[in-house]
């Protein structure tokens, strides 16, 4: 139970720097976004992220620095076991999921479905 | 208004744009924050169920379920678009739904409904990325630079 309490936590604060970013930065939705990125692959290159995913679970994995993070581990984790050229065949390895997700549903959904509203 | 884009400004341009930001309505900080929290915590929490449910109901461990509990996520928030309701949640929770991993799958599958009328080579696949693409490219260029950046520390530090 303290796991969802915590990723509840968590991501909403994330959400809550989004907004910040938004509101009092005066950045637009995709500034916002990419500079919530950089910063997740900051913080892994950091080494600070993993921590928090141990400690928050979803609550660090959904939030879109998650993807950050992840396309840093995918780099590092190849890197180490093929060198240098790991850093580009590792960068999609982890977020491939989302990615790849995002593509094939949203290919689906214009496929078949009109927008609304 | 920056300063410096003030500054080329005629006087009564700059005239206008101090007159139209007391005019411009306030924007409430503190509610949308809170609006925010409320629909990204909800998000999350929601994550957390569902990778809870990969972890006991397969074989995932709590490294691999992040996989198909994004997958999950973004299935779920395709199908919201689709049904017009995720756009209605956005207006009122702002980052609260673009800053989760759905709000990344949302775009994408807006802009591919959006452009659908352009065709599907130039509309849905050229467009699909509208949004989204700035947050890949920045994400992978970060990436590259912190992963030689690391690489390189490992590599002296070893020989």
């Amino acid at each position: 139970m303290e796991a969802y309490f915590w990723a509840f936590v968590v991501g909403g604060l994330i959400c809550v720097v989004g907004q910040l970013l938004l509101d009092v930065g005066r950045f637009t939705p995709a500034h916002t976004m990419s500079i919530l990125v950089v910063t997740g692959a900051i913080l892994d290159g950091l080494g600070l992220y993993e921590p928090l995913i141990d400690f928050a679970g979803a609550g660090a994995t959904v939030p879109i620095t998650s993807f950050g993070n992840a396309l840093v581990h995918g780099a590092l984790t190849e890197a180490e076991s093929t060198g240098l050229i790991g850093i580009l065949t590792g960068i999609f390895e982890v977020t491939s999921a989302g990615i790849s997700a995002a593509i094939i549903f949203g290919f689906m959904a214009a496929l078949f479905f009109k927008p609304k509203g | 208004m920056s300063d410096k884009k003030m500054k080329k400004l005629t006087p009564v341009q700059q005239e206008y744009q101090t007159f139209a930001k007391a005019r411009e309505p306030r924007r409430p900080v503190l509610f949308n924050c809170l609006k925010a929290f409320l629909v990204g915590g909800g998000i999350c929490l929601l994550g957390q169920g569902v990778q809870d449910f990969f972890i006991w109901n397969f074989d995932f461990t709590e490294k691999t379920a992040g996989d198909p509990t994004v997958a999950v996520m973004v299935m779920l928030s395709v199908i919201l678009t689709v049904a017009g309701v995720y756009d209605h949640i956005a207006q009122w929770a702002g980052a609260g739904t673009a800053v989760p991993v759905t709000g990344f799958a949302n775009s994408v599958a807006a802009s591919a409904m959006e452009h659908r009328t352009e065709g599907f080579v130039l509309g849905v696949g050229g467009q699909m990325f509208k949004l989204a693409g700035s947050v890949i490219v920045y994400g992978v260029f970060a990436a590259f630079i912190i992963g030689l950046i690391k690489t390189g520390i490992a590599m002296l530090g070893g020989s």
